[in-house]
């Protein structure tokens, strides 16, 4: 029974030791594994010019303007974290769930002149999972705009019968 | 593939053994396990199918579609229980091979080696219905982000699990190994679950929390929860059936042993 009662605790203190060298290796290398930054880290910051980054953050609602440019789509918009906001401009299709107020992350460079150029972009998709009718009851009651910003608390919501439309 | 057994029999408890012992080694009784699992077997086997068809049916074809997804959200109801399991399937391998470790359990030996094939195939579900969800919502099928490469790492903990405890001619030491194995390997599950609040990922933070409302209608929450049942009891069905095989075939192994010792004496 001592035998077992050693390996129990040779066991515990190899998992105490384990568990305590990953969490501070994962709490130093904190924001090297981050996969994009937002604007106000850009602001406070500033990476080199000409170096990649991934920015990310939510389209500005009214911001984007689109226009073609030799035979591509293109797309301007700025991207925000409600506390500083970057403009980005990308060439190329975006993504279905692009639009105003959705969190996107963007692969690019910074340029000279403050403003990002993307050579990706990636819409984020949030934790909301929401039936058509939900959405849109809220967007009629004027409780929600999705061009500006995350849906109102769950628990308001989540539990929301609509009676279906006709047609 | 050509499963190792070992070729001796299964040794009996020794007779002096504390209470805790005593029980746990109740259920190492290689006899008894057989019995009282072909006894339950049945009655998770079912239900567990049942249930899987039930909440797949449901949330693919009744269950609403997202108001930004479209139809694409149908992939959760398979995509999120085999993620739920792949976890929780890692976290009765460590179990598993805590008990080989310590308390030297045969059953829980045998039960370790045949958790994680099942478990490295829902983690294989979780990853390519992931990434067939990934291309038309994010417009990636793959990310290197911390959620994503967190379940990457699961993946291969399971891959090199299997081919670790097969890898020793002595099954013994190829248990130690890859009970060693899996226990370091735990300090990946905390990563994986807490990647999405720790740092900035392309994946969505969890939906469903221990504490606060599901940021998710209760139409899409109620199909979603009856196949992560149904997906639990399969999980269980499978490694108690492979874990019965595994014990009826190191039976076998030791009578024809025995046999062929016999016949050598009398020849």
């Amino acid at each position: 029974m001592t035998r077992k009662r050693r390996r129990l605790w040779v066991l515990l203190a190899c998992g105490v030791g384990l568990g305590s060298a990953t969490a501070l290796s994962l709490s130093a290398f904190r924001s090297n594994l981050v996969f994009f930054v937002a604007p106000s880290d850009v602001a406070a910051s500033p990476p080199p010019p000409g170096r990649s980054l991934r920015l990310g953050g939510l389209v500005e609602a009214g911001s984007v303007q689109k226009s073609v440019m030799g035979g591509q789509p293109a797309t301007r918009f700025r991207v925000t974290d409600g506390r500083a906001s970057v403009a980005v401009s990308y060439v190329g299709i975006l993504p279905d769930l692009f639009r105003e107020g959705q969190g996107v992350v963007t692969l690019g460079t910074l340029r000279p002149d403050g403003s990002f150029r993307a050579s990706e972009v990636l819409a984020k998709h949030d934790e909301t999972y929401m039936p058509k009718d939900v959405a849109d009851a809220l967007k009629r009651s004027g409780l929600w705009r999705p061009s500006e910003g995350a849906p109102p608390p769950a628990a308001s919501w989540n539990t929301l019968a609509v009676p279906k439309q006709g047609g | 593939m050509v499963r190792r057994v070992d070729a001796r029999p299964t040794i009996a408890p020794p007779r002096t053994l504390s209470r805790a012992g005593r029980g746990l080694h109740r259920f190492a009784n290689p006899g008894r396990f057989l019995r009282l699992s072909g006894a339950l077997l049945p009655w998770i086997a079912a239900p567990g199918l049942a249930l899987t068809a039930a909440g797949l049916v449901w949330g693919l074809f009744f269950a609403p579609a997202d108001w930004q997804q479209g139809d694409a959200v149908r992939i959760m109801y398979v995509h999120v229980p085999a993620a739920w399991l792949a976890s929780a399937g890692y976290l009765a391998l460590a179990g598993c091979s805590a008990a080989s470790l310590v308390w030297r359990h045969p059953l829980a030996d045998l039960a370790a080696a045949e958790i994680s094939p099942v478990g490295a195939g829902f983690t294989a579900m979780c990853l390519i219905t992931g990434s067939l969800w990934g291309k038309p919502m994010w417009g990636a099928w793959w990310v290197w982000d911390a959620r994503l490469t967190s379940v990457l790492v699961l993946f291969f903990l399971y891959l090199g699990h299997i081919a670790l405890v097969r890898a020793f001619d002595e099954p013994e030491r190829g248990y130690r190994a890859g009970a060693i194995l899996a226990l370091v390997g735990v300090v990946n599950l905390p990563i994986i679950k807490f990647s999405v609040d720790w740092w900035n990922t392309l994946h969505q933070p969890d939906s469903i929390t221990l504490f606060g409302a599901p940021t998710m209608s209760l139409v899409m929450l109620w199909p979603l929860l009856l196949s992560a049942l149904g997906y639990t009891l399969v999980f269980a069905a499978l490694v108690l059936a492979r874990t019965r095989a595994a014990v009826m075939e190191r039976r076998i192994r030791a009578l024809l042993t025995a046999r062929a010792r016999h016949l050598e004496i009398l020849g």
